[in-house]
């Protein structure tokens, strides 16, 4: 991976009226990662997002994408970059393959029709008209228009929103195919797991300005949560040695234990010791970190005080 | 690919597009056909031998009525729903121009506009024994090109002025249709129509741009070259690109 900054933000300030929707934004993006801006609704990231896509003009700051300033809208740069909004429609009555090759042709070097309805997995619906796809098919759509001109930089703008589990799961495959290939992606999202899952690096954005940037596990481990421990318990295990302390000491009617704990190693090993002495079997036994979930919580105030009303 | 080109393959999709819906471009080129038969019936047809007939008369109109219909009413309703649903935004955030989409659409308006002058001339004079004025083709094709550019840059001006698709159709056509009554389309501005009125209607391009057309068909009349007409159509012509210029909207209204 190489470390050039695809994206480069700083100081980025924009105003709908009275309301600050981006406040002082400072961020970068390195080429060939996947960066995630994480968010609640009303955040600023689609107002982010949009300036970096030369959709909107910025009130102050400076942003290069890809060495080129996006509100001056230069063909060279947006022969680069590929776009998926939030919703978007498509000239109904042509048909899947119709539509990509008109897109196709906005390009100078554009992706081959096949391939691309192979990674958007709509080869059966090639010859399909728009009108006929579902929900799940279109967005894929979308990002096979994105995929076009064959772009070193693409925009996902909450690509998997309204998705069920399963077309998220297999939404999140078909980016991370993609990204095999070097390209940069940046994507908003305000479900933490996509983000997890997806994200060599991510922000968390609120109010309009950056909260916490870093990997997911360094966000993560920013939370002051305790650690996890969750086991089921046989109905014949006596009661636990008093070195184990945390909070939930006592099994619930399923025999279930959770202990929450400040110092997981011990108590793992005050819990594993008895166990063994006792000749207790540990069923199910986990123990969960504080996740990135926990951390974003915090860090957004479990959206208590955010701003509302800004269509961002 | 050079901007002229790109242009061009947005034309072909357009049309692509629109001969995909049968029944909307059916309609298309009846709806006028129904008018000019319906004006027929109601106003006297062609009594056989006189110079000047009321198909005479409707006609010219009816072309002046498609070409606006065309250009005028398609492309405000066309350019409006492209924007609610978002694919103006998503063509604006590609390296096509977008003065190349907008001559797609353009194009695609003027393609059918075109046919429509064929199939209605072609019409009255089958039908109604209304003769096309090949004599004076450079004047009409001058006349037809001027009314096309006039009706296709006010469609776009006032798509600005729509909030959304929705409310197209009744804003479209509280623009248009009055003035069709007004302006020697649906019906005749003569001696009966209060003087005011027909002062009103020269205000405006529809009266105009008929009248050109009504000059051309009439076969008593000696075409010439009537500076206030032209100069009004243009007045039109030049605030129509200044405003959609100015005001377009590649974006849904919020």
């Amino acid at each position: 991976m190489t470390m050039r900054a695809a994206i480069e933000i700083s100081g980025l300030r924009k105003a709908y009226g009275p309301v600050l929707a981006v406040d002082g934004v400072d961020l970068g993006v390195r080429e060939g990662e996947v960066f995630a801006l994480l968010g609640p609704n009303g955040a600023g990231k689609t107002t982010t997002v949009e300036i970096l896509e030369g959709y909107r003009h910025r009130d102050a700051g400076e942003v290069r994408v890809l060495g080129h300033d996006p509100a001056r809208r230069e063909r060279s740069l947006l022969e680069q970059v590929g776009i998926v909004l939030q919703s978007n429609g498509v000239e109904r009555y042509l048909n899947v393959r119709e539509i990509l090759d008109l897109y196709r042709g906005y390009y100078p070097k554009p992706r081959p029709t096949d391939e691309i309805l192979r990674l958007i997995g709509l080869e059966e619906k090639a010859g399909a008209k728009i009108r006929t796809l579902s929900g799940g098919q279109r967005r894929r759509l979308d990002l096979g228009i994105a995929l076009c001109g064959d772009p070193r930089l693409l925009f996902l703008d909450e690509p998997t929103t309204g998705f069920d589990p399963n077309a998220r799961r297999h939404a999140w495959e078909l980016v991370r195919a993609l990204t095999g290939e070097g390209r940069t992606v940046l994507l908003t999202t305000h479900f933490m797991d996509e983000a997890a899952d997806l994200a060599d690096r991510l922000a968390i954005i609120k109010a309009g300005r950056i909260v916490a940037e870093g990997t997911p596990a360094q966000i993560a481990a920013r939370a002051s949560g305790t650690t996890r421990i969750r086991v089921r318990l046989p109905p014949s295990a006596g009661d636990l040695p008093a070195e184990i302390t945390g909070v939930g000491r006592r099994p619930d009617r399923d025999g279930v234990l959770q202990l929450e704990t400040h110092d997981p190693t011990r108590t793992l090993h005050a819990l594993t010791a008895w166990a063994l002495a006792h000749d207790i079997a540990l069923d199910e036994l986990s123990v969960t970190r504080p996740s990135l979930e926990d951390a974003y919580l915090e860090l957004t105030g479990a959206g208590a005080d955010v701003s509302a009303g800004v269509a961002a | 690919m050079s901007g002229l080109s790109l242009a061009a393959r947005q034309v072909r999709a357009e049309n692509r597009a629109f001969w995909r819906n049968p029944a909307a471009a059916f309609f298309t080129f009846a709806f006028p056909l129904i008018f000019m038969v319906l004006f027929n019936v109601l106003f006297g047809g062609s009594p056989p031998g006189a110079a000047y007939t009321p198909a005479h008369f409707f006609t010219p109109a009816i072309v002046a009525l498609s070409i606006i219909s065309a250009c005028y009413t398609n492309i405000a309703m066309a350019i409006t729903s492209a924007r609610d649903e978002g694919i103006l935004k998503r063509v604006r955030g590609t390296p096509l121009p977008e003065w190349a989409y907008l001559a797609g659409r353009i194009g695609q308006a003027v393609l059918v506009a075109l046919l429509l002058v064929v199939i209605v001339s072609a019409f009255g004079e089958v039908v109604y024994g209304v003769e096309f004025p090949f004599e004076r083709l450079p004047f009409l094709l001058a006349a037809l090109v001027m009314g096309a550019a006039t009706f296709c840059a006010l469609g776009l001006a006032i798509s600005a002025f729509i909030p959304n698709a929705d409310a197209s159709p009744a804003i479209v056509n509280a623009t248009v249709l009055p003035l069709l009554f007004i302006s020697n389309v649906f019906a005749r501005v003569d001696e009966g129509t209060p003087a005011w009125l027909d002062t009103l209607s020269r205000v405006f391009p529809v009266r105009h741009f008929a009248d050109l057309l009504h000059a051309a068909w009439d076969p008593r009349a000696s075409p010439g070259f009537d500076p206030v007409q032209w100069a009004i159509l243009a007045g039109w012509l030049v605030l129509g690109v200044l405003v959609a210029s100015r005001s377009f909207s590649w974006e849904p209204r919020a």
